[in-house]
C-alpha cells in the first residue's frame, strides 16, 4: 500500500511499471490517471491546495476500507498539489487483485471517495485573470451512495 | 485553546489560514456564532453552513458535534479532489 501527497509531478508509466511487481498472486491491475482539463482553452492553470496531515490520513483511510471490501493484493494512490498547468497529470490511483472485477471496482471507489473525501480544492487561473473555486458537484456526491450497500 | 483553520474559499474570505482561540463553545455550531458574532468577514465565511464542511482533529465531522478535548477545528468547502 502506498499514498503519496506531493507538489512534484510523477510518471505514472514508471510507477505502474513498479507497481505490485514480482508478485505472482495477482491477476489483475486497474489503474487511473486524472489530469488537467481546459474545456474552454482559457485556464492559466489549476492549484490544488490541500490539508497537510488530514489529506494524508483521509487517503490512507480510503485505501484501507476499499483494500478490506475487496481484498486487494496491493494499492497506490499518489495526489498533486500546488500549481498545475493544463495536461498535466494531477493523481493516480492503482489497484491490484487477483480477478479483474475486484480492481475495477477498487479503482472506482477509491476515485469516488477522493473526489469527495479528501480535504484538496482546485482553484482555476484563467488567463484572463479571473479565478473561481471550483464546486463540489452534486454528483461526485451521489457516486458514493452506490458504494453504502 | 483550540486551533482554527480555514481553507480555499473560507480562507480566503477571513483572510487567514489558521488562529488560536480561546472559546466556550460546546459545540461547533457554538464556535461558529462566536465567530459570527467577531467581524463581518466571519459573519461572510459563515453565511451558509450548508455550503461549508468542518474537521476535528482532522476527522470529517458536523456542526452539531461537541468540541470537547478537540484540539484542531477546520472548516472548508466541499472537497474537490481527484
Amino acid at each position: 500500500m502506498a499514498v503519496r501527497v506531493q507538489s512534484e509531478p510523477f510518471d505514472p508509466g514508471a510507477e505502474l511499471s513498479g507497481f505490485a511487481q514480482d508478485r505472482t498472486d495477482i491477476g489483475a491491475v486497474v489503474s487511473f490517471t486524472g489530469l488537467v482539463r481546459d474545456d474552454a482553452g482559457t485556464l492559466d492553470r489549476m492549484e490544488i491546495e490541500h490539508y497537510p496531515g488530514m489529506t494524508e490520513k483521509a487517503i490512507t483511510a480510503i485505501v484501507d476500507e476499499a483494500v478490506q471490501r475487496w481484498s486487494l493484493a496491493d494499492a497506490l494512490v499518489i495526489h498533486r498539489h500546488g500549481p498545475l498547468a493544463p495536461g498535466e497529470i494531477i493523481m493516480m490511483v492503482a489497484a491490484a487483485a487477483k480477478h479483474r472485477v475486484a480492481a475495477f471496482e477498487a479503482a472506482e471507489f477509491l476515485m469516488d471517495y477522493l473526489k469527495s473525501r479528501a480535504p484538496f480544492w482546485k482553484k482555476e487561473f484563467q488567463r484572463d485573470g479571473s479565478t473561481d473555486w471550483v464546486d463540489a458537484k452534486v454528483d461526485d456526491e451521489d457516486a458514493l451512495k452506490r458504494w453504502s450497500d | 485553546m483550540v486551533e482554527v483553520m480555514y481553507f480555499a474559499w473560507v480562507r480566503e474570505r477571513i483572510g487567514e489560514p489558521r488562529e488560536k482561540l480561546e472559546t466556550q463553545a460546546s459545540t461547533v455550531a457554538e464556535l461558529v456564532d462566536e465567530l459570527r458574532a467577531r467581524e463581518p468577514r466571519y459573519a461572510a465565511a459563515f453565511a451558509d453552513l450548508s455550503a461549508l464542511r468542518v474537521a476535528l482533529d482532522q476527522e470529517l465531522s458536523d456542526f452539531d458535534a461537541p468540541l470537547k478535548g478537540v484540539r484542531e477545528v477546520a472548516f472548508f468547502p466541499p472537497m474537490t479532489g481527484g
